[in-house]
């Protein structure tokens, strides 16, 4: 077992591990934020996209023990203290970018590394962006929607596919 | 995954001391890797990161050639070659996805040598040479196969040397559920002479198509590839193409990436 230090949404966090243990179970199962999820367990789908270090990355394809000493962002720290939303997260909900919400937290992640880079990202920007980042319920239309809209975008004109 | 302990030198020498243990493995950004532990296809004792050790990184100009530090990420050549090497660049921006790029290596993708990885193609069209802990090998010399290279057992690749074309291109078809090219074609034109290498379509992993490079060394055009064909009984044959489909798209990519340049 290997001792990991790092700092996760702000907050100093600490634990045992295994030289196996994966980041997102370190912090779904040691650090309990369960917002990222596992949904593929191979690097496809995105569920588990977290920052470390300011880059997107998926955690369920990186090993604890290499965070050790990071900055890691998760979904749990996107919301203001008092619970409002930041305004990807609101965008999301204004243009019901969501169903099921299995996605959503690597949605919302990978979109926030998108507009850090790429502030007013174009709407083939934005669906290259995504790539990584796989929902089966909304087709992708109110995601894309929604990040142009957080991006400062209008978008009342854009069509649905 | 079966259990193993990870160790984490902080540079290349501690890293090779390491390696030199029974069952050691280099671990570089780990996209590769760490799914191929997860289905148990690999049973590493010890996993040596390669992520702390700063020498490995970095993309800067040395003697006229682009040196890419092995432990350096697609995200980070993607910006940091864009202006030197474009065509490099433009390879390193589409392979996988954001986050994929923002821990997979070039160090990693030559070692592993996938048949269809992006970045051997990029390093055999360019001539380019692999720098290791202990040697520099050239390009034609280091791909061997499928998976297969002049590596030695814990021998890491340090660095990447690319000379710089007159012109380049990389044309990718892209397997849209695996984000690697179904077949990709990276065509580099220097002054005296011009190289062609293909990913993803042969058995033998990334090859030079000499004829190709022949002829458009004679004319470089799009039309000085008429009439060259591959044989595709040599070919990867899968659900995603046959042999023939993969022998075809060899010449339509590579013409692509012809008509790009010229």
């Amino acid at each position: 077992m290997t001792q990991v230090k790092m700092t996760v949404n702000g907050k100093p966090a600490s634990g045992e591990v295994e030289g196996r243990t994966l980041l997102v179970h370190f912090l779904r199962d040691d650090l309990e934020l369960t917002g990222t999820h596992v949904g593929c367990d191979t690097s496809q789908c995105g569920a588990c996209v977290v920052h470390v270090n300011g880059n997107a990355v998926k955690a369920c394809t990186m090993f604890a023990v290499e965070a050790d000493g990071a900055e890691v962002d998760t979904i749990e720290g996107q919301a203001a203290p008092d619970g409002t939303l930041n305004t990807i997260q609101q965008a999301f909900q204004d243009h019901h970018g969501l169903q099921c919400g299995f996605c959503t937290p690597g949605m919302v992640m990978s979109a926030a590394a998108l507009l850090k880079e790429n502030p007013k990202p174009s709407e083939a920007e934005v669906r290259h962006y995504l790539d990584g980042n796989i929902c089966r319920c909304t087709g992708y239309h109110n995601i894309v929607k929604a990040i142009m809209a957080a991006s400062g975008q209008e978008v009342s004109a854009l069509a649905a596919e | 995954m079966y259990d193993f302990e990870i160790e984490r030198p902080g540079n290349v020498a501690d890293a090779v001391k390491a390696l030199g243990q029974e069952d050691a493995q280099p671990l570089s950004g780990g996209q590769t890797l760490i799914p191929t532990l997860k289905a148990r296809l690999a049973m590493p004792s010890v996993l040596v990161s390669l992520a702390g050790i700063d020498e490995l990184k970095g993309v800067e100009m040395r003697d006229g050639a682009l040196w890419i530090g092995g432990g350096t990420t697609h995200a980070t050549v993607m910006r940091e070659a864009a202006d030197s090497y474009p065509a490099l660049a433009s390879l390193a921006a589409r392979i996988g996805d954001p986050a994929v790029r923002n821990r997979g290596t070039i160090g990693g993708s030559l070692a592993n040598n996938d048949p269809s990885a992006c970045y051997p193609a990029g390093a055999l069209a360019s001539g380019a040479t692999i720098e290791t802990d202990r040697r520099e090998i050239a390009a034609d010399d280091y791909f061997q196969g499928m998976f297969t290279t002049a590596l030695e057992e814990g021998e890491i690749v340090t660095g990447v040397r690319f000379p710089i074309p007159q012109a380049a291109h990389y044309e990718k078809f892209i397997q849209p559920a695996s984000r690697f090219p179904l077949v990709a074609a990276f065509v580099a034109r220097f002054d005296s002479h011009v190289r062609v290498a293909i990913t993803g379509a042969s058995n033998e992993g990334v090859f030079r198509w000499r004829e190709a490079e022949a002829a458009l060394g004679a004319t470089f055009a799009a039309s000085a590839l008429d009439g060259l064909t591959l044989d595709g009984g040599e070919m990867i044959s899968d659900l995603h193409g046959s042999g023939a489909y993969r022998a075809h798209l060899c010449g339509v990519m590579t013409r692509r990436a012809v008509q790009s340049i010229v």
